[in-house]
């Protein structure tokens, strides 16, 4: 890829460009973040009576209990290192098992019809309702808490990819049926690679709501090895509102960081042909 | 010469609709016909049981090869390939070799005047270029049958004539079998060495022209009187079968 084509000429402009653009991308966003730490610290020591002032303990004391003392943070990067690896296993396999399942309902219309009301049913199951039986069925350890996020980030990538492998231009399958491709050719030379763009978007809403999946089940199965969740929980209870609060943003972190990352992947996957995922800056 | 293509009385119903009343056409190597007709005549589905993407409902089309280059209304082009992989992917498909088929890409694209574009995606060009591609593409099989879907009908002008005159220079060169639909008489008649006119729904050959002028053409044919008088004869016919 990397003989690629400038499209768009201002990409190869020297470095001032480039720093200029990183700047107005990075500062609006941080001119935000300081206004809302201000706010912040405005509602902690304006609004909250000095004996409720508990209940949002000022961002430095976050620093604090949370960052500094080093048995809290070992505690939050424990159960943050947990929650990723439980959702990206349980993505990984909502991923496979999903894509497997579009690929196959793209290649039959009674299959699509077989399984596109189970994919619903994935979709509308409530998680909670389930996840006392998932417990009960499997224990409360990695494999439970896997299948609630593989439960809840099935049925993006699954309609994703479906789209993405039905939205082939009519004439490109006109042209592979004229050169006699078979159904394995048409698949990967021509679906699979034209599902790509949607087969990202498909991954990255799922990699947020894997990071949900993962929490809310460990949350929820309260017991083994502590993630996000059962800290979450835990701090809530004890009233430790800046080990709480600390949990919290790790976990947005968590998930920003996973979108941001799937984005990144799919933009240096297919952005360089496909509109929707060109470079933002490009765009302009 | 022996046909290339051959349709014998050949009709085409889609349910209740009589798209096509009984066709018979034969085109040999070295003609390239061009085919009229008001819209919605059954011009496009003539094509369609020409490559044998569809089968008549009665008669026959018989072809001496299924070498076809079939050049659709839209570029038709993969958006995940350059140019010169859009370009090779029928050869991948056919199992022409590595060599073969990078010699081959070469030079079609060289052909069409698209060398520099080579790696460019399909994004980065114009209506005309992807055109183009499109026609390389179908070049790199040596196909025996062209058959054009009207496939210049979405440029500009100036992109549309140069095509048109293009297209006759390749004919020259190459000597195929062609059938080229479209709804514009100038078109048709600059194109074809013998001109069809299609009538209304069901569809039926109503009139025929041979065009005199030898290949490759030059644009300023178009502006010589005998031009004119062929055209206006064509569009009389066209206008008495819609």
């Amino acid at each position: 890829m990397s003989d690629a084509p400038v499209l768009f000429p201002h990409e190869a402009e020297e470095s001032v460009g480039r720093v200029r653009a990183v700047l107005r991308v990075a500062v609006p966003p941080t001119l935000v973040f300081l206004v809302m730490v201000l706010i912040w610290y405005g509602i902690t020591f304006f609004v909250l009576e000095p004996d409720r002032r508990f209940l949002l303990p000022p961002p430095h004391g976050l620093v604090q209990e949370g960052i500094l003392d080093l048995q809290t943070l070992g505690e939050i990067a424990g159960g943050l290192y947990r929650t990723t690896t439980v959702s990206l296993l349980g993505l990984a396999i909502a991923f496979a098992l999903g894509f497997s399942m579009a690929l196959v309902m793209s290649q039959a219309k009674w299959i699509e019809r077989s399984l596109y009301p189970w994919a619903v049913v994935c979709q509308t199951v409530p998680i909670l309702a389930i996840v006392p039986l998932l417990g009960f069925w499997f224990g409360f350890g990695l494999m439970s808490r896997v299948i609630v996020c593989v439960i809840i980030a099935l049925f993006p990538i699954v309609i994703n990819s479906l789209t993405g492998l039905q939205s082939v231009e009519p004439k490109l399958h006109d042209l592979l049926t004229l050169h006699k491709a078979n159904r394995w050719t048409r698949a990967f030379r021509l679906q699979v690679p034209a599902a790509r763009p949607l087969i990202f978007t498909g991954l990255r809403t799922s990699a947020g709501l894997s990071v949900i999946g993962a929490i809310v089940g460990d949350f929820f199965f309260g017991r083994g090895q502590p993630g996000l969740g059962i800290l979450l929980d835990r701090y809530s209870r004890r009233l430790k509102s800046e080990e709480l609060l600390t949990a919290v943003i790790a976990a947005c972190l968590l998930g920003v960081v996973v979108f941001w990352i799937f984005g990144v992947i799919g933009r240096r996957a297919v952005g360089h042909w496909d509109p929707s995922w060109a470079d933002e800056r490009q765009k302009e | 010469m022996d046909p290339v293509i051959e349709f014998a009385g050949v009709s085409k119903s889609f349910g209740s609709t009589h798209a096509l009343a009984s066709i018979d056409l034969t085109i040999r190597k070295g003609e390239f016909v061009s085919l009229v007709g008001p819209s919605g005549c059954g011009k496009s589905t003539v094509l369609r049981l020409g490559s044998g993407l569809i089968e008549p409902s009665s008669g026959s089309v018989s072809r001496s090869s299924d070498n076809i280059g079939y050049i659709f209304q839209e570029p038709t082009l993969m958006p995940w390939r350059t140019v010169e992989q859009n370009v090779r992917f029928l050869g991948e498909l056919d199992g022409m070799s590595r060599q073969e088929s990078t010699r081959r890409t070469a030079e079609v694209l060289a052909l069409v005047g698209l060398e520099e574009f080579r790696r460019h995606y399909p994004l980065a060009l114009s209506g005309g270029m992807m055109m183009r591609t499109s026609i390389a593409r179908s070049l790199l099989l040596d196909p025996e049958l062209f058959l054009f879907d009207e496939p210049f009908g979405a440029l500009d002008q100036i992109s549309r004539a140069r095509l048109n005159a293009e297209l006759t220079g390749l004919f020259a060169d190459r000597r195929f079998a062609a059938l080229f639909v479209t709804h514009s008489v100038d078109e048709a008649v600059f194109l074809a060495s013998r001109l069809l006119v299609m009538s209304k729904r069901p569809g039926r050959i109503v009139a025929q022209f041979e065009i005199p002028y030898s290949f490759p053409r030059n644009p300023s044919i178009k502006y010589e009187p005998e031009f004119a008088v062929l055209a206006g004869q064509v569009a009389a016919a066209l206008a008495e079968a819609s």
